[in-house]
């Protein structure tokens, strides 16, 4: 139960400051989950990211359902994704019913236009802090590039990739170039 | 009944948007249209206030559309079925993975997604700087090049990521010192 409360806990600071969507979450996580309670590790945390990419649902509802039943099975995963939707539900709730105005409010767009440029720090260092584990060579490097390019440039391209195809093709990819690299080495 | 609605509504919404909050937006206009519980301008509103609330819009839109439709309760019976797709089904994939977890295979795979993930998470990082570091607007209105960049910002930004790798402390202090900066240099321009 104890533990339970501590899963409830941790999310619901981390649902509390999470500006920015899903990707916006790691930096966070990163800090909370992997340095300080050592819950997860960096190369779990990437799968869960590829994994809560190409299944239904917000990715950040993803990734904290995966962590609570790491920890704690079924329960855990209750706990994690409950907590991590309770500031915000609470948030909005006021905000419906208080203050209709209140993306119009000069304070919080001023605040949230700072906020943002945070933001794009934190990303960007869980980036490099992350780089190592996640491109370990130049074939990863490549796929990197590409998927990257893709993303960067989708409205300029002429066609949509959906991000959850570009996820799928990525890990087939895998598949197929280590078995062909274990055939090599066998043959 | 409207509970019931609104939950299966949502638990629909959940289930069938793939890749984060935006994918959920499609779904919204359509349940828009279908119920009337909400207009598509209260949509707009509620990007914008998702952008400016802790949370995913996705959550965001279905506590704010079930406030709208039926109150306190409706807002949080339609948030639990926007969660409740993603829970069920990521539950799944965890048994499963830690069953397969030393898996050739398995592993194999995450080789390939795990470059994968850290590009998305990059792109999501220029898109936020497209917006928080430069006025990308400039460029189609013809202006100068130096007032392409938005000086103040990028100049948060070098501090920042300065101050964070030597002070080490928490992101959400962070967060909250780049708030009362936007709050105190006016970074919104209004």
């Amino acid at each position: 139960m104890k533990e339970l409360l501590e899963l409830y806990l941790a999310f619901l600071r981390i649902g509390a400051v999470n500006f920015g969507g899903g990707y916006a979450m790691l930096p966070l996580l990163e800090r909370d989950l992997n340095e300080k309670r050592h819950w997860t590790t960096t190369e779990e945390l990437m799968d869960y990211f590829a994994i809560g990419q190409c299944t239904p649902g917000v990715i950040a509802l993803n990734v904290s359902t995966f962590i609570g039943y790491k920890r704690k099975k079924i329960p855990g995963a209750l706990a994690a994704t409950l907590g991590f939707l309770t500031v915000p539900i609470l948030i909005i709730l006021v905000i419906s019913a208080f203050l209709t105005n209140f993306a119009d409010l000069p304070v919080v767009k001023n605040a949230f236009a700072g906020i943002r440029v945070c933001v794009c720090v934190l990303i960007f260092q869980a980036v490099l802090r992350l780089w190592k584990k996640s491109v370990p060579d130049n074939i990863a490097l490549i796929l990197y590039l590409v998927i990257f390019g893709i993303t960067v440039c989708s409205g300029l391209l002429p066609f949509k990739v959906p991000a959850a195809v570009l996820v799928i093709a990525a890990g087939v990819f895998g598949v197929v170039w280590q078995t062909a690299k274990e055939r090599r080495r066998q043959g | 009944m409207i509970y019931l609605l609104l939950f299966l509504q949502f638990f629909k919404t959940g289930l069938f948007s793939v890749g984060g909050g935006l994918a959920t937006l499609p779904f919204l206009y359509e349940m828009s249209n279908n119920t009337g519980w909400f207009t598509h301008s209260d949509v707009a509103d509620m990007i914008a206030v998702s952008e400016s609330t802790p949370g995913a819009i996705g959550i965001n839109m279905a506590t704010f559309a079930g406030f709208l439709t039926a109150g306190v309760p409706g807002g949080i019976v339609a948030t639990i079925g926007l969660a409740m797709p993603s829970v069920i089904i990521i539950i799944i994939i965890s048994k499963l993975l830690s069953k397969f977890k030393d898996n050739k295979y398995v592993e194999s795979a995450f080789y390939g997604l795990r470059p994968a993930s850290i590009a998305m998470i990059s792109a999501a990082g220029i898109n936020v700087a497209r917006i928080a570091l430069v006025h990308m607007n400039v460029l189609s209105e013809g202006g100068s090049f130096l007032n392409f960049f938005n000086l103040p910002a990028i100049a948060l930004a070098v501090v920042l990521f300065i101050a964070q790798k030597k002070l080490k402390w928490h992101p959400v202090i962070f967060i909250a010192i780049s708030a009362l900066i936007g709050i105190i240099f006016h970074f919104g321009g209004v």
